[in-house]
């Protein structure tokens, strides 16, 4: 899957469908049908504000340390204070028995297009960084707290595969409940999404009576990224140059045009932003090595990155890293050389790997995702379980923020009833910053409470309108004249001017 | 009611009951028969005293049984000995309640280009209407045409104009629609013999959608396009004052800015502080327009509102205006009934009449305007709405009229009944809140038009056996004559 292919079929019906793959559909509709209640609800709820939590009792998969087994976390401040077997509740902590459950790192989604109002793609054009996702994040969008409710805690938030060169992109914390401006991932760098392949090209769709848009092969899309750099470059060197003549005192310079397209690559030749690449194809993923190299910038994420295991050693190498998906494939040309066997050998080869969403129903069963990697290929517990928690924190550059069950860090956290590399395994409690956003009992006593208000408003417009028609009936000739000219009056009505 | 003139004929005085009524209507016919030759003679009466009304000022108190003089169309006098000057007509206040002219906050009323469907002669009016090449980034300025002005584009030959005053509106401020910038509004009054005359005040606003007029092969396609290419395009405004101005003081070995109308014309309207409109219905939208305002650096004003109930404290932080869609949200008419709108659809549906009463809680100037709704005679119900879900009716009135003179920069001439303000006003048998109440006459610039009630129409003859022309069709010179 790609994140243009998933979001044309989630937003639009105007573009050709494609076909998913079947195993995410049977888990999505039961995912959907499980949360249908909390789907309309829930919402301006605020999160338990609770300075002080002990979670006692848990097998603690710190991720980062090894397992503990019945062992307590002690949350301040939004922080995870201490770790480890023998914790004593602070006077006045809400303490948690988590007998018998799973405690892990929150996870993280390094692909992922929920919370986007108005459009995944400003795929008018080739190059849209102009675009900037963090402007548009909608807090309102049911799919954090269905993300939430299977345990995710941040997601990176993309624009789509439309363009070479796509809008900026952020990283947010699913605050659920919190305006737009509290869900940004504090002092994260933000990122730019770039798309290789079949989609900037537009293989797989055209608009009828529309001229194709540029380019149309893999070597135009070298093309659009090496011109963009190019012109970044210049656009840089004009700053640059402006700003040394004005320091040597030069009077009435016109200043350079700020050029919001190419500020944001400009950051990127800084170290400034990250490149998230959407790619497929071994070739292509070497290219855009080759082209970074040749402009000095580093590809931070390969996403998708399904031939990746073909070119691991080169991603290592590069210091770039790979997001992938467990297992999906052959849904287009470009996809027909995954195999699941993708996160393990490029894990084997020392490239830092994570396994990502692409899709807000799939986001709910990253742990599940994250478990095939040990039967197709052999990684670890702790392997596979780092392919959502650490190394996406790695790659998103908030490893000492978030990522393992470690004192000082945020206390992002999840809560399984089953090892969560287990199928049976449910999200119990999702904390972020310490608090719950997520409690699966509250969410279910909820329910009932929530209908009957939902029932309540609907009854209440029934009413209003029988009343609305009930009295039109009652004055049928008022609203008559209402509709109708008015022959006489019209004169008269004028006449009182004169 | 009666009019006549002060010292008119003693008979008339004299007569009394139906007699007087009937000589009234016989007068009125009189009167009419004469347009042509009386306003070729200046005959039209330009003085008027309303006496012995409940004078609802808005901007001072309730005045019982006062008197309200109107003459060449400004408000001369108001209060209670008020003194009627010898050539007023008079008329008799009594049970009447006279309010200043309402304000639509935002509306199409009375422009050209409104309800023109596209096509070659709309194109003519509007640039926006012509069908436009695919735009490749923010340089080609789609959906920019900023230079189109409100004033400009007046017509009287809108016909809801006549229903919009009929239904209490003396007063629109006028905003040119389509394309991201579609251009400049103006305040416009809603009579007038030439469409200039119309004019309060012209650009007084530089209206903005955020709707992408583009799409997958023409910039901009979404949201975070627009928002990028607005960005840009105030950056290089600013970038082209600066630029002209330094190019004009050392051209030598420096390159020519380029010129462009947008960047041009948006400079003009910012350097003499022109209100940015800026849509913002729900919290989402709301939060991210103050964020806007202020990275634009702009004199920003919210259009929308609707969720005002849940973001008034922080719309009252900014001191940012807001008006408030009167249009309600309501269930769509072919809504699915097998798919029940979520929780928070309903929600909304249910608080958004109450936004306007937690804006007033919270301190924000607010003006309501007519949004989407077409019956102008469900604008007042809409605001009646408000007034169930807890705003006072003070608070509602001054919403339709002082307060958007205020927003607007025209409180110094309009939204009040105060003496040398401009004589727009309506006369009601009751408050204008009540559902009974029936608005009698409406003042525009001075000028008198009576709202008679409607006599039960005929039955339509447009496909009578007689072949006679449909009524409307008569009824079309005379509105023509009276302008």
């Amino acid at each position: 899957m790609s994140c243009f292919v998933n979001r044309t079929l989630k937003r639009t019906k105007t573009q050709p469908a494609m076909p998913l793959a079947n195993r995410s559909a049977a888990r999505t509709l039961l995912a959907a049908g499980l949360l249908f209640f909390s789907a309309c609800a829930v919402h301006a709820a605020p999160p338990d504000a609770a300075p002080v939590i002990l979670i006692r009792n848990a097998t603690l998969l710190t991720v980062s340390h090894g397992t503990i087994e019945h062992g307590s976390v002690l949350i301040r401040d939004g922080k995870i204070a201490a770790v480890g077997q023998k914790i004593e509740a602070p006077a006045g902590a809400q303490v948690i028995d988590a007998t018998g459950q799973f405690l892990m790192p929150g996870i993280i989604d390094c692909h992922s297009h929920i919370a986007i109002e108005g459009g995944v793609n400003e795929g008018s054009v080739s190059v849209s960084s102009i675009a900037d996702v963090a402007e548009v994040i909608d807090p309102d969008d049911m799919d954090i707290y269905y993300d939430l409710a299977g345990g995710v805690t941040s997601s990176n938030i993309l624009h789509g595969s439309a363009n070479a060169i796509g809008g900026q992109t952020i990283l947010i914390k699913l605050r659920w409940g919190q305006p737009a401006d509290r869900l940004p991932f504090e002092g994260a760098l933000p990122g730019i999404k770039f798309a290789l392949g079949e989609n900037p090209k537009r293989s797989n769709f055209s608009f009828p009576g529309a001229p194709k848009r540029y380019p149309a092969t893999r070597m135009g899309v070298e093309e659009v990224i090496r011109a963009a750099f190019t012109e970044a470059r210049d656009y840089k060197k004009k700053l640059d140059d402006y700003n040394r003549r004005l320091k040597a005192g030069e009077k009435d310079l016109i200043a350079p045009r700020t050029d919001l397209r190419l500020e944001p690559l400009v950051e990127v030749l800084e170290g400034k932003r990250y490149v998230h690449a959407h790619s497929y194809r071994a070739d292509e993923i070497v290219m855009l090595l080759r082209v970074a190299r040749e402009f000095g910038f580093k590809v931070r994420t390969f996403q998708h990155v399904l031939e990746g295991y073909k070119v691991a050693d080169e991603i290592a190498a590069s210091g770039a890293s790979a997001s992938t998906f467990s297992d999906w494939w052959g849904y287009k040309m470009e996809a027909y050389d995954a195999i699941p066997y993708n996160a393990a050998l490029m894990t084997h080869r020392g490239v830092l790997v994570s396994i990502n969403s692409d899709s807000g129903q799939e986001a709910a069963h990253l742990n599940q995702e994250a478990a095939k990697t040990m039967k197709y290929g052999g990684l670890s517990e702790e392997e596979a379980l780092k392919l959502i928690t650490l190394n996406p924190a790695i790659q998103l550059g908030v490893e000492k923020r978030v990522g393992s069950i470690d004192p000082g860090k945020d206390a992002d956290l999840v809560l399984f009833n089953h090892h969560p590399l287990s199928a049976y395994a449910v999200a119990q409690m999702t904390f972020i910053d310490g608090r719950i956003y997520f409690d699966r009992q509250r969410d279910i006593a909820g329910r009932a409470t929530l209908q009957k208000e939902k029932d309540a408003l609907i009854e209440k417009e029934k009413k209003v309108a029988a009343a609305k028609e009930k009295s039109a009936e009652k004055k049928p000739e008022e609203k008559k004249s209402d509709e109708k000219p008015k022959p006489s009056s019209a004169g008269s009505a004028k006449g009182g001017a004169q | 009611m009666s009019v006549t003139k002060r010292h008119g004929n003693p008979l008339v005085l004299a007569l009394g009951g139906i007699f007087f009524a009937i000589f009234a209507i016989f007068a009125i016919f009189a009167i009419f028969a004469a347009v042509p030759q009386a306003a070729a003679q200046g005959g039209e009466p330009s003085s008027f005293a309303i006496r012995g009304a409940r004078v609802v000022a808005v901007s001072g108190p309730i005045l019982e049984e006062a008197t309200v003089v109107v003459s060449r169309g400004m408000i001369v006098a108001v209060g209670k000995d008020a003194a009627i000057p010898s050539e007023a007509w008079i008329i008799d206040g009594k049970g009447l309640t006279v309010y200043p002219g309402l304000i639509d906050g935002l509306t199409d009323v009375a422009l050209l280009s409104a309800g023109v469907a596209p096509g070659r002669l709309a194109a003519e009016i509007s640039p926006a209407h012509a069908p436009q090449p695919a735009a490749s980034g923010p340089e080609d300025r789609p959906g920019a045409t900023p230079w189109r002005s409100a004033a400009d584009e007046a017509t009287l030959s809108d016909k809801r104009i006549e229903s919009w005053r009929e239904a209490g509106f003396t007063t629109v401020v006028a905003a040119p629609k389509d394309g991201i910038f579609p251009g400049q509004a103006a305040v416009l009054n809603l009579a007038g013999d030439r469409p200039g005359g119309m004019v309060v005040k012209g650009a007084v606003a530089v209206p903005l959608s955020l709707n992408p007029v583009g799409s997958f092969r023409s910039f901009p396609g979404s949201l975070m396009g627009v928002l990028g290419y607005v960005h840009q395009v105030w950056l290089d405004t600013e970038w082209y004052k600066q630029a002209s101005a330094g190019y004009a003081k050392n051209p030598r070995g420096q390159a020519r800015p380029a010129y462009d109308r947008s960047e041009a014309v948006l400079q003009q309207a910012l350097d003499s502080k022109a209100l940015v409109l800026i849509p913002a219905n729900n919290s989402v939208q709301i939060r991210r327009a103050l964020a806007l305002a202020e990275r634009w650096k702009v004199r920003a004003v919210l259009y929308g509102g609707q969720m005002g109930y849940e973001t008034a404290g922080e719309i009252a932080a900014k001191k940012i205006p807001v008006l408030v869609n009167l249009q309600w949200p309501e269930k769509s008419k072919d809504a699915d009934p097998d798919e029940p709108p979520t929780l928070r659809v309903l929600r909304f549906r249910d608080r958004a009449p109450s936004a306007p009463a937690a804006l007033a809680r919270a301190g924000v100037k607010f003006a309501f305007y007519s949004g989407a709704i077409s019956a102008p005679k469900d604008i007042l119900k809409a605001a009646r709405k408000a007034v169930d879900a807890g705003l006072a009716e003070d608070a509602a009135l001054r919403a339709l009229t002082l307060s958007p003179a205020e927003i607007f920069g025209v409180a110094d001439r309009l939204g009040s009944i105060e003496a040398g303000k401009i004589a727009n006003l309506i006369v009601a048998d009751g408050s204008l809140f009540a559902e009974k109440t029936k608005i009698k006459i409406v003042f525009v610039d001075g000028r008198k038009f009576e709202i008679r009630e409607t006599p039960k129409p005929a039955e339509p003859t447009k496909n009578g056996p007689t072949g006679e022309k449909p009524a409307e069709e008569f009824a079309l010179p005379m509105a023509g004559g009276a302008q």
